[in-house]
Order: structure tokens, then C-alpha cells, then sequence
């Protein structure tokens, strides 16, 4: 079946998909949405569902119920993600699987409800204190809010790790047709590690604690192992660059108007493309290489630059290659024509 | 001979092996965990148990406790409880927080499960500071008081009084059970036995919150042996923090019953015609702006052409102005639709703009694509120059909504007006069925919105006919 759906309902249906079996979250916009239709269909789905009285109650439930092995999620935006990233170390640090979705505003402080992308390197970089990693996916349509809500779930629990779905305003509050999923996945097999209170689990222990630092390092390496591990499920997507003379680059709504921007600069001869990744941790380091390695590069995102600086870090190029950014920031879209404008610049085409 | 506690584990291989503890002699914390310990072993419940160890002097709760254990952050216990009880229905969850873990930077999240009547057992051990951490002063420490953060004293005017949770609590509806004991002597443990056993019996029935402070000795804080430390609780602490029982409802509380499914999500989600979106190279890609006032139904106009467009299986984003930009003042949507995958889904330079009001037409008609077309009631004044090769469109929304006895429909009427300009490259069932599925709600409006939306098809009509075209 399709629907015409709203971006943030669509993340419900996609985590109903997967078998999620409860929501723990806190109102606020542009991501309140969510919370709406997980009140609507968790319920009556026999499913819990429960307004916390803060985003830190919110990650601690969260942590609880992950405990037991159950699929859970929350979602929020900037200022209610920043109040749940020691939250986050926790899950990391005990191995935990949860899904946080972040429909991102406009930063720093209570900036307002416009949409932003200046929480990539909170999720991306960690966030919270200690050296662990989310999983980060970065959806760019309503199809992708449901159906990589469902892959983050799959990858928490096959890294045990907190999975986040980076969104963004515009994904959240926009509708677009959503093929439903089919059917529900499996519930993954958690005995060795969850604690149900039951027979088979009585000997598990979650907990991120350890006092002997030989032991601790013991425990970090191992997580820097996996994260290592993790590096083959990095996967992005590409438009139109076989013959690209320039590559233009975002992730999120970014790339949908990059994608906007690629067919118009062709339309004027100018041979545009598109990389977009759709994991940003783990980050797509050999796809953007084989897309635009000895290409010149127009990043469009809403920050100051902070996916951009990955793509400086990743990228392997020559002296003369260019990494340029268009951006927009405190809830301002980039607009369709000023990429176009940037890209002739780039190319050295004058309109 | 003492008798071997029960409900730990053999050895605590966690910890080194042994079956010594982490605590100093003299501290309550051996107490209390062996007062619930051996409750769950004689109620047999160690396989059914979560306990969950906090932060500070009882953060190794699972080098003892021989049932599933999980470590919460610190002040977090009773959020993570919250969390591992809803999940586990019929299970026993027990809390177990200090302090400053609870009374501080914890409060709300156990004060907030209190008042949810969560299915646990939250026990608090009172000691009157912070202990792991050095002796600083905690929300409990006793007026005059001295700790390392308080040297002088626990000044009342300026740190706040002793906060006497139990007494909170029991402002609450939700709480089963909720009392006060102390470890300081043989008397008092007794007693305590009972309290710790009322709990637990309590989530072994499924009834809900349970809630049992523990007075509780630290001679290596409090800088005393561990007779002082046992004389310093009863004859100080207890005149702060009475004893006593506060709430017993467990004979007559419900016992909290699992949430049932009584529908599917297909059912829930309801039939849908929107059909699968097809590439057709000869369909353009049509950037529409909808607005006006919030309340003149700016954004479900477009959303009845996104829904129409769907349905002729047309890719189509919707995307509108949201939170409280939509409550008052302006609101506006942008439509896309396309004979292929849709790039941007917001419209910066529209082909066709419907302008309810003059402000947005003033925002909105300068960016109009050259080709494009705006349409407003002719009631706004025009104070402006059109762009060049743009169409202005005049059409009386307001007067045809009200002469067919819906004013409120002026967007339904726009919504007609669009289709007879052959402005919409939607069929008319299409764009009718949706209008009429955007009234589910309210069926009796489904009639009165097409009589409005085909009086307003007539007037462009007629008005073309007038016009000679």
C-alpha cells in the first residue's frame, strides 16, 4: 500500500515495521510528529508508549527498556538530543541497541524551529564524553524516513550500538508518497546479552563500568574494533556522474536540492552530479572517493561547514582540486539557484 | 554462627572472588542489601528480579546480587527502571539509589515515576551526603551539618532545608506504598526486614510503585565509629526524617495490567488510493505556492492537489510552514510535482502562486517564474508591478465560497478556479476524490466543498466566455 504521509510519520511506520516494541520521548518541534503517532498507534498495538518529563528521563528509559533486549526508539531535535548525549555515551559504552532519530533545527541554544543541519558532528563525532560512535543515517525523502528508521534498527542490534537517524526539518514536516513496508522483521535474538528477568537471562549484566583501566582499555579497543568492523556498512548514492566535470555533495534535504541543482546546471550544458551519503557514520569514505576522487567539489549543507570538513578529511585529492562549500544557516534553505550560481563559479562558466 | 545471607551470589567474581564487599564497616548499604537479598530468595524470585545499581558507594550492586543486574547513570535509576518495567510486565524491578543520586540530580525522574505508579521498587538510602565522592552535602544533609561542602555548617538560609522525600511522595495519588525505616540497631532492622518485604511483595503482585527510604549509617563520612554513626542517626536524622509508614494501599491497589493490541497497523493506516509514482518524461516539473492566513486553509488546498497528484501517480512533495508560524499570522505550503524523482521539495520561484492575502501575495508574486501564473481574490489591492510574463489571475474566492453558503470554503474555491484555468495537469476525479477524502472527518462538509468547487469552475467559465476566449 502507499499514503501520502508526513516525513515524521513515516518514521513511526518504519520503526512499527521493524517491530518496535516502545517509545519513550519528550514534545518538540519540528520532531513532535513522531511522538504524536507512536501515541496513536503504539497503544493500541499492545506497544508502550510513554511522554517522559525530559529528554534525560527520555535516554534512561530508553537505556532501561534497550536493556531487556526490546526494539525502542525515541526522537527529539537539537536541544532535546543535546540533553540526551551522556545518555547515548551510556548505550554506546554498555553495548546497547536503541534507535534516536534527531529532526534537526537551528542551533546554538534555543536558536528556532527552522530546519538546520548543525548536529552533524554531535551525532557523527560522538556527542557525548568517551570514545564510542553512533550509527548515523542520513535519510533524504519520506521513503527513507521510514526505511531507514528500519536499518538503524537492524544495525543497532547487529552492533549493539544506538543507531541515529539524522533528519532534518524539512523531512520531518514534508509528505510524499510511502510505500508501507510488507511485513515486520524478525525480532533479533537477544538472550546472551539482554536482561529479562527470566531464567535464561539471570546471569547477564548491562553496564558501561569498568575499574581496573587495563580492563577498561580492554573494553575501548574492543569498541574501536567493531566500529572498525562497521566501516562495510557505509553505503551512499549517486546521480548522474559518470561524465561530471564538478561533483555537488550533501546529505538530508541538502541533497535533495543538490539533486534539483545537478539537473538544471545540465540543462545549461554544464555536467553536474550528485554524491549523496546515506550513512554518515559510518562515513562513506570509499564511495565519495570513487565518485569524485580528481573532481572538483560544491558541499551544500545548513552549517558552517561540519559535513564539509568530512569531505576534506576523506577525499583524496590534488593540490588544485576544489572543495567548495554553499551553505545557509539559522533555518534558511540553500536555494536552488544559488547552488547553480556556485557551481558556474566553480567551472568557470559565467551565467 | 551467622547464617549465610541468601540471594547473592557464591563468590563475587565481579569483584575478585572473594565475598567480601565494597563497603566500610559500619555502613548501612551491607544491611539493606541483605535485607532484600534474602527477601527475594525466600519469595524465590531471583529469576524473575532486575536490580539496578546507581552511581556512588552501591554502584557494584552486581558483584552481589545474584539475579539479571543492570548499571544506570548516575541520578537515572528510577528512569531506567521506568523503562526495564514497562517492558517486562509481571517482572520485579528494583531501584536502588543513594542520595544525591535520587533527592538531587535525580529527583524528577523518581518523583515523576512515583507519580506514574511505575511497577518497582525504589529504595533510597538516606546517609545525609554524598559519600563516594567525598562527603559533600546532599539535598538530605541535616541543617547545620557539616560536610565538605558545607564546612561551616548546612546553612538553611542559603543551601535549603533537609528534603524529606517520603513526605513528598505521599502528596502523590499514584504510589502503593511508602515508608521510612532506619539500620542504625536490631530494633530498626526488624522492622526495616518488614518494610524491604512489604515492597517486594508488592511488584511480586504487579502493583505498583513501591518506595522505602533507609536511614542508613556512614561512619567514614561522618567521621565517627560505628556506634556514634548508629547513635547519630537515630538521635540527629530521625528528628529530620521521622520513621514511620506513609502510604500502604497494597492490599486494595489494581495491579497493573500489560498493554493489549485491539488493532493492526493496516487498520490503523486505513485504505489508500495513491498509486505508485511512474517516470513521464513529457510532465514537467510544477513548483506551486499556496498561501495566506492561518485558518483559510492555505495548507490543506495544497495538500488536496498533493493527495490528487499521488493518486494520478504523479511524484509529489508537499512541505509547509509548521510550528508557530501555522498558529497565527501566515502560513504557506509548497507543492511539487513532477514526471520524475523530485529534487528540492521547497519553491523558491513558483509557477503558480495562490495568494489569499496581500501580505503573502507581496512576499510570494515577486519570485513567480517567468510563464507562471498568480492567482488572488481581486478583494487584495494590487500594489505592485507583476513580474514580466507572469499571469495575474483575479478570481473571487471569497464572494463564490459565500454565495454557495460555505465561506469557509475559499480554498476549496481557489482549488476549482486553479482546475478551470488548466492551471492543475490533474484529472478532475482525481482532484475531487481527494477533496472529498479531506473531509473525512467530516462528511456532511463533502457535498457543500464540490458545490463550491464546481461554482467556482463555472465563474472562470463564464468569465472566459465574457471575455471572449
Amino acid at each position: 500500500m502507499r499514503k501520502f504521509i508526513r516525513g515524521n510519520e513515516a518514521v513511526i511506520i518504519g520503526a512499527l515495521s521493524a517491530g518496535c516494541e516502545a517509545y519513550y520521548g519528550y514534545p518538540i518541534t519540528p520532531a513532535s510528529e513522531i511522538a504524536h503517532a507512536a501515541a496513536e498507534y503504539f497503544p493500541v498495538l499492545g506497544k508502550e508508549f510513554l511522554q517522559a518529563e525530559c529528554e534525560t528521563g527520555a535516554i534512561n528509559m530508553i537505556y532501561g527498556a534497550a536493556s531487556t533486549g526490546k526494539l525502542v526508539m525515541t526522537a527529539s531535535s537539537g536541544p532535546g538530543i543535546s540533553l540526551m548525549q551522556e545518555g547515548l555515551s551510556y548505550l554506546a559504552g554498555s553495548q546497547l541497541p536503541a534507535v534516536i532519530v534527531n529532526v534537526m533545527r537551528t542551533g546554538p541554544g534555543l536558536g528556532n524551529i527552522g530546519p538546520e543541519q548543525a548536529d552533524y558532528n554531535q551525532a557523527v563525532k560522538g556527542g557525548g564524553h568517551g570514545n564510542y560512535r553512533n550509527i548515523v543515517l542520513a535519510p533524504a525523502s519520506v521513503q527513507e524516513m521510514c526505511d531507514l528508521t528500519i536499518r538503524a534498527f537492524e544495525l543497532a542490534f547487529q552492533y549493539r550500538n544506538p543507531a541515529i537517524v539524522l533528519a532534518d526539518a524539512v523531512l520531518g514536516q514534508m509528505m510524499e508518497s510511502l510505500h508501507i513496508p510488507d511485513k515486520v522483521m524478525e525480532s533479533p535474538c537477544t538472550d546472551s546479552w539482554a536482561v529479562r528477568g527470566d531464567s535464561c537471562t539471570r546471569n547477564n549484566l548491562i553496564t558501561s563500568i569498568y575499574l581496573d583501566p587495563d580492563r577498561h582499555e580492554q573494553h575501548n579497543q574492543m569498541l574501536q574494533d567493531k566500529y572498525e568492523n562497521m566501516q562495510k556498512e557505509a553505503s551512499a548514492m549517486t546521480y548522474r556522474i559518470k561524465d561530471a566535470e564538478i561533483i555537488l555533495t550533501g546529505y538530508g534535504s541538502s541533497a535533495r536540492i543538490a539533486r534539483s541543482a545537478v539537473d538544471a546546471l545540465r540543462e545549461e550544458g554544464i555536467r553536474a552530479g550528485l554524491f549523496r551519503p546515506i550513512t554518515l557514520s559510518p562515513f562513506p569514505i570509499q564511495q565519495l572517493n570513487s565518485a569524485a576522487m580528481g573532481r572538483n567539489v560544491l558541499v551544500v549543507e545548513m552549517s558552517n561547514g561540519q559535513y564539509r570538513n568530512d569531505i576534506l578529511l576523506h577525499l583524496e585529492r590534488a593540490k588544485d582540486t576544489k572543495v567548495e562549500l554553499i551553505n545557509r544557516m539559522g533555518g534558511n534553505l540553500v536555494r536552488v539557484d544559488d547552488v547553480i550560481t556556485a557551481a558556474r563559479n566553480i567551472v568557470g562558466v559565467k551565467a | 554462627m551467622n547464617k549465610k545471607a541468601t540471594g547473592f551470589y557464591e563468590s563475587f567474581d565481579r569483584k575478585d572472588g572473594s565475598r567480601t564487599t565494597t563497603y566500610c564497616a559500619g555502613c548501612g548499604h551491607g544491611i539493606v542489601q541483605k535485607l532484600i537479598a534474602e527477601a527475594i530468595a525466600d519469595m524465590e524470585l531471583q529469576d524473575d528480579t532486575v536490580f539496578i545499581s546507581p552511581v556512588g558507594c552501591a554502584a557494584f550492586c552486581y558483584y552481589y546480587f545474584d539475579c539479571g543486574n543492570v548499571a544506570a547513570p548516575h541520578g537515572r535509576a528510577s528512569a531506567v527502571a521506568t523503562g526495564i518495567s514497562r517492558s517486562i510486565p509481571g517482572k520485579v524491578v528494583i531501584a536502588y539509589q543513594g542520595d544525591g543520586d535520587l533527592g538531587a540530580i535525580g529527583f524528577n525522574n523518581a518523583f515523576q515515576a512515583a507519580n506514574r505508579g511505575d511497577g518497582f521498587a525504589c529504595f533510597f538510602i538516606n546517609n545525609s551526603l554524598y559519600a563516594m565522592t567525598g562527603g559533600q552535602m546532599a539535598p538530605t544533609t541535616v541543617a547545620g551539618q557539616k560536610t565538605t561542602t558545607t564546612p561551616y555548617g548546612r546553612d538553611v538560609s542559603r543551601d535549603g532545608y533537609p528534603l524529606r522525600v517520603c513526605e513528598v511522595f505521599a502528596q502523590l495519588e499514584a504510589p502503593t506504598y511508602i515508608a521510612r525505616v532506619s539500620v542504625a540497631d536490631t530494633k530498626r532492622i526488624m522492622q526495616a526486614k518488614k518494610a524491604v518485604r512489604r515492597a517486594i511483595e508488592i511488584q511480586r503482585d504487579g502493583k505498583g510503585f513501591a518506595f522505602v527510604e533507609v536511614l542508613s549509617p556512614c561512619p567514614t563520612n561522618w567521621r565517627m565509629d560505628s556506634i556514634e554513626s548508629a547513635r547519630y542517626c537515630t538521635d540527629v536524622m530521625e528528628k529530620t526524617f521521622p520513621l514511620g509508614c506513609y502510604r500502604d494501599r497494597s492490599s486494595e491497589a489494581e495491579i497493573i495490567q500489560p498493554r493489549k493490541a485491539t488493532t493492526t497497523l493496516r487498520d490503523l493506516l486505513g485504505s489508500s488510493t495513491v498509486v505508485e509514482s511512474v517516470v513521464d518524461a513529457s510532465f514537467p516539473t510544477i513548483g506551486m505556492k499556496f498561501s495566506g492566513f492561518g485558518g483559510q486553509g492555505v495548507l490543506s488546498l495544497g495538500l488536496v492537489i498533493a493527495e490528487a497528484a499521488g493518486r494520478a501517480g504523479r511524484f509529489v512533495s508537499w512541505f509547509p510552514s509548521y510550528g508557530p508560524e501555522q498558529r497565527g499570522g501566515a502560513a504557506s505550503c509548497s507543492v511539487v510535482m513532477s514526471g520524475q524523482e523530485i529534487g528540492s521539495p521547497t519553491v523558491d520561484a513558483p509557477d503558480i502562486l495562490v495568494a489569499m492575502n496581500q501580505p503573502s501575495l507581496e512576499r510570494f508574486a515577486p519570485n513567480v517564474r517567468s510563464g507562471g501564473a498568480v492567482i488572488y481574490d481581486p478583494s487584495i489591492p494590487v500594489e505592485f508591478k507583476p513580474p514580466t510574463g507572469v499571469r495575474m489571475l483575479p478570481f473571487p474566492a471569497i464572494e463564490v465560497a459565500k454565495n454557495a453558503g460555505v465561506p469557509k470554503a475559499v480554498n476549496t474555491a481557489f482549488l476549482g478556479a486553479l482546475s478551470a484555468h488548466d492551471l492543475l495537469p490533474i484529472d478532475d476525479d482525481h482532484l475531487l476524490s481527494a477533496l472529498a477524502d479531506s473531509f473525512a472527518a467530516k462528511p456532511h462538509l463533502v457535498e457543500k466543498n464540490i458545490e463550491v468547487f464546481k461554482a467556482a469552475r463555472q465563474t472562470v467559465w463564464e468569465d472566459k466566455v465574457e471575455m471572449g476566449r
